[in-house]
């Protein structure tokens, strides 16, 4: 199976590879995916005053889609609020970085890690986890 | 001249050595006679260059040359030595024994024996790869009418007890099968000395042409007979009908001749690689050996590289022609049974990579290859989160991972 030169654009130069300080309370922080599975996505982001999404991060344990997926990710929730970055659905992913179906688990993946960093910020803010689709799986 | 991308997935297919390319070529234009034509001198022509390459095949694995069966490859001959047993032993038994690690070709043709009605006992084998052969001999009952068990496997390249294997068969009376795919034309595979029954070995893992394979079966102490599993006209002793695929069978024989002209050769030169290869990468951090060292193919290495995905790793060595032992594209996300056989953790089945070697490899390509896989390990792991918690000492164990 051929990878697309998108999926190959971000596996050979990955945009936001790295760490951010989860300890700090503006920083929410997703790890989803088993390593049993092959794939675990760390995504990390941070947020100002006017809830808008200043900084984002990733670690990627997986397939060159996997990579991919999430630093498109990290790419499109920099300059979001964190409103906006709720509104990213799995199938964007699939349609930017040309994901055949045996892949589409992949920007699933991210999408939850999008969702559960968000979910880290709010807890840590004092607010309700929201509840979490998984009616991809 | 280097030139990529290197191949280094000779355990899935060889290159067609040039000689053997040379040999076939006549068959395929000038001489196209049908071997089973008795008439003429076209089919004369085909006969005598099959008979031929019966010589060169039986002489590499000692035996007669009225005991080779040629089939379409080692698939066919698996089903073929499998059913066709199970089919003519029916009065004797039902009951076969094989391995889990074994190729697909033998278990699902098990799987296909069970819906039949017959019993299948999967023997299970150790972190080395190697069957247990007192859980051999305890597996054989009275219905027990054959073992299953391949000479060296083709994920790990791990080399079964064979000899051993045999004299428990013939102790109870029970036809020995192996799967020689891998083996023969690497190896020294002697059906005598290794008291082989049924043998089943293709073209195209030996340097060879794609399409063609043989089935050995034994004539004397014991006689076996096999089932045939295609009608036809009666060609290979009853036992496979169809026309002779002629270019398909010299190339086999020519392959099987270069092999044990050179086998000793090669082994020396490519076993030296692989050492080299191996003994490299395992100075990278946390990389393991998967399988057994002292009992395996000297053209083999299946090297586990922990905290990083294989299909993310092949990706990252594009300019080599590798497997991995993740399968992350099957609809399950389940690695390869084979690893998890061995009792490797999915995490570390995935993060496989295999290397086979072959007589064309060289140095040249040996050195790229290593430090093609030492950068492509480095970069990954400064993006896997795995990697990073490894190296803050984080237990991977106590993380409740979100399966999906």
């Amino acid at each position: 199976m051929a990878y697309s030169d998108k999926v190959i654009d971000h596996y050979s130069n990955p945009r936001n590879v790295g760490t951010l300080d989860k300890a700090k309370t503006n920083v929410g922080t997703g790890l989803v995916g088993a390593p049993e599975c092959g794939d675990v996505m760390r995504l990390q982001i941070e947020v100002d005053e006017n809830q808008v999404i200043t900084d984002a991060k990733f670690k990627t344990f997986g397939c060159g889609s996997a990579i991919a997926s999430s630093s498109l990710a990290t790419e499109w929730l920099k300059g979001k609020t964190v409103d906006e970055a709720l509104a990213i659905d799995n199938m964007d992913i699939v349609e930017e970085l040309a994901l055949p179906p045996v892949k589409i688990h992949c920007s699933v993946l991210a999408e939850d890690a999008i969702k559960s960093a968000i979910n880290d910020y709010r807890v840590k803010n004092g607010l309700p986890a929201l509840e979490l689709a998984s009616s991809h799986h | 001249m280097l030139t990529l991308p290197i191949y280094l997935d000779n355990n899935a297919t060889t290159p067609l050595d040039p000689r053997v390319l040379d040999a076939m070529l006549p068959y395929m234009t000038k001489m196209f006679g049908n071997a089973a034509s008795r008439n003429h001198a076209f089919g004369w022509q085909a006969e005598e260059a099959v008979d031929y390459a019966r010589e060169q095949i039986a002489s590499l694995i000692n035996c007669s040359p009225k005991e080779i069966i040629f089939t379409s490859g080692a698939t066919e001959s698996d089903n073929l030595a499998i059913k066709g047993v199970f089919e003519m032993y029916a009065s004797k038994g039902n009951h076969i024994i094989t391995a889990t690690t074994e190729h697909k070709a033998v278990l699902d043709t098990c799987k296909h024996i069970e819906k039949l009605g017959g019993k299948v006992t999967y023997l299970h084998v150790n972190e080395e790869g190697l069957i247990d052969l007192q859980e051999l001999e305890a597996a054989i009952t009275d219905k027990t009418i054959l073992i299953s068990l391949m000479y060296a496997n083709n994920e790990v390249g791990v080399i079964q007890p064979v000899r051993e294997i045999s004299r428990i068969a013939k102790k109870h009376g029970v036809l020995f099968f192996t799967d020689g795919t891998q083996a023969v034309g690497k190896i020294p595979v002697d059906v005598e000395a290794d008291g082989i029954d049924i043998m089943a070995f293709s073209a195209h893992k030996m340097y060879g042409p794609k399409g063609v394979g043989a089935m050995y079966v034994r004539r004397k102490n014991p006689r076996v007979k096999v089932t045939a599993q295609m009608d036809g006209g009666g060609h290979e002793r009853g036992m496979r009908s169809g026309t002779l695929n002629v270019p398909g069978i010299v190339g086999l024989g020519k392959a099987c001749e270069l092999a044990k002209q050179e086998m000793e050769s090669d082994t020396a030169r490519i076993s030296a690689m692989r050492n080299r290869l191996e003994k490299e990468l395992l100075t990278i951090e946390e990389s393991y050996v998967n399988g057994s060292r002292e009992h395996r193919l000297p053209h083999v290495s299946n090297i586990s590289f922990k905290y990083v995905e294989g299909e993310g790793l092949m990706m990252g060595v594009k300019d080599l022609a590798v497997s991995s032992g993740s399968a992350c594209t099957s609809a399950s996300l389940e690695p390869s049974y084979v690893l998890k056989a061995l009792g490797l953790s999915d995490d570390l089945a995935h993060s496989s990579l295999r290397f086979g070697l072959s007589r064309f490899t060289t140095d040249e390509e040996v050195d790229y290859a290593i430090n093609h896989v030492k950068e492509a390990v480095s970069k990954l792991r400064e993006m896997s989160p795995l990697w990073e918690m490894f190296k803050e000492g984080i237990d991977l164990n106590s993380i409740e991972w979100a399966e999906h």
